[in-house]
């Protein structure tokens, strides 16, 4: 291959409508449509989609797996927003 | 049937590794929801944890620690994975122009353009382990990196697309529908979305050599002759006995492989029998007998020092291969420059306007 390659594009699929984008993989390609097009024919040649949405992979920004403790550890001492935290008294319905 | 990957081999042919594949897939998320392992503690040993990872069936992912052995490992069999789809397109694409009515063409066209797609599938999924897309398809061009070797033999006639689909896609499923559960995660989900694909190959390679097997003689005998020469190739795509295979131990205890590669191939004669005498054909094995002990088919096995001798290049059609797969490549050079140029200019009048 003459030149630098195209550059990479992670790819998103509806599978239906009312459903959210998923993640389904990625491919090169030289500009957006392009990446389109080729998510097109890489990720729904059965149907597999209503929608494509197509990102470059370096606008994405990842935490990093190393941090995931930390980083998310804010979220692990706050039992109290589980509904689960409450005690329903007897008798108490609709609750 | 978790746990335990393979139905025994009285379940339905094609349905049943649909069924694994639909198990491997539903695994995968039910070992995703189970024991929440987070990240290694600060103190904590990396390695213990990616042990640990693999012991509870939960996935490895790209920027996850791992051994660099691990690393290469799947570099290496995740790129010759899909060499080998892309290679394998040569031998039915030399019938699309030749197939014998417009929906058999259709269907053929709609086949090699999923290998295609297989092929791109894996090279993305090899991507992610930090190897980039050139230097994959230098590796095949060069022929630093190998692919199947089944593909160095040539299709002499149209009842050799049956046959490749029958067998060789046969083959390639009850070696892929194990890697579905592969401890890594970009290829067991690349796996599964092949796997899920396949079944149409394989079927519709039954279909043309059902069509032939009951039709006039000569379509009989041309169904019989095709079986003849893809029966051991197909055997052959197991790779070498258990006792040469050098790389299986690692692989199995990192999750990478499953069964072992005589395994396998058990599995995939026993699957057969019952195939062929339903076709009407015979498998070209005077020895192939059922053993009650072992519950299992006796075989021949294949010629190795063939598939020996086809691995270092000396099969068929090797030269053939690798020759269109690089003029091919080349051919396609201007494309690529034009629609990067094509992608510049646009960047550049978008900069200007903004
Ligand atoms: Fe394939
Ligand atoms: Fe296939």
């Amino acid at each position: 291959m003459t030149g630098q390659s195209s550059p990479l594009w992670e790819v998103f699929v509806r599978a239906r409508r009312g459903l959210s984008h998923t993640h389904v993989g990625s491919l090169h390609a030289p500009d957006a449509e392009l990446a389109l097009r080729n998510a097109r024919d890489l990720y729904t040649r059965r149907q597999e989609g209503v929608s494509i949405w197509v990102v470059p992979a370096s606008a994405i920004t990842a935490s990093s797996p190393d941090e995931k403790d930390a980083f998310f550890d804010p979220a692990a001492d706050k039992v109290y927003r589980h509904p689960t935290f409450y005690e329903v008294p007897d008798g108490v319905s609709h609750l | 049937m978790y746990g335990n990957d393979f139905a025994p081999p009285e379940d339905a042919p094609g349905g049943g590794l649909l069924g694994e594949v639909e198990a491997a897939e539903a695994a995968l998320r039910e070992a995703a929801a189970r024991a929440r392992r987070g990240a290694p503690a600060p103190d904590e040993d990396v390695e213990a944890y990616f042990t640990d990872v693999i012991d509870a069936d939960q996935k490895i992912e790209p920027r996850d620690w791992m051994p660099e052995a691990y690393r290469k490992t799947l570099i290496r069999q995740i790129a010759q994975h899909a060499h080998s789809e892309i290679i394998g397109m040569q031998p039915e694409g030399n019938w699309i122009s030749r197939a014998p009515s417009l929906k058999r063409k259709a269907i053929l066209l709609a086949k090699v353009q999923d290998e295609a797609g297989h092929g791109l599938y894996l090279y993305a999924a090899a991507e992610t382990l930090g190897i980039s897309r050139d230097e994959l398809v230098d590796l095949l061009l060069d022929g630093r990196q190998k692919y199947s070797s089944i593909f160095n033999y040539p299709t002499l006639t149209w009842a050799d697309v049956g046959a490749i689909g029958w067998l060789v896609d046969g083959a390639a499923i009850v070696n892929q529908v194990p890697l579905c559960r592969c401890s890594y995660g970009p290829y067991a989900r690349a796996m599964i979305r092949v796997c899920k694909e396949e079944s149409f190959h394989q079927r519709q390679g039954y279909e043309i050599l059902h069509t032939l097997a009951h039709g006039t003689e000569a379509q009989k005998a041309m169904a019989q002759d095709a079986v003849d020469r893809w029966w051991y190739p197909s055997l052959a795509m197991f790779g070498p006995p258990d006792g040469d295979s050098t790389h299986s131990a690692q692989s199995m205890a990192w999750k990478i492989k499953r069964f072992s590669n005589d395994e396998l191939r058990q599995r995939f004669v026993d699957m057969c029998v019952g195939q062929a005498e339903v076709l009407g054909l015979r498998i070209p094995d005077p020895d192939l007998r059922w053993n009650e002990e072992r519950q299992a088919y006796d075989y021949t096995q294949p010629d190795y020092a063939e598939l020996m001798r086809v691995i270092k290049g000396n099969g068929p059609c090797n030269r053939e291969r690798m020759t269109h797969r690089q003029r091919a490549h080349a051919d396609g050079a201007w494309v690529r420059e034009a629609a990067a140029a094509y992608a510049a200019k646009r960047a550049e009048r978008k900069a200007v306007a903004a």
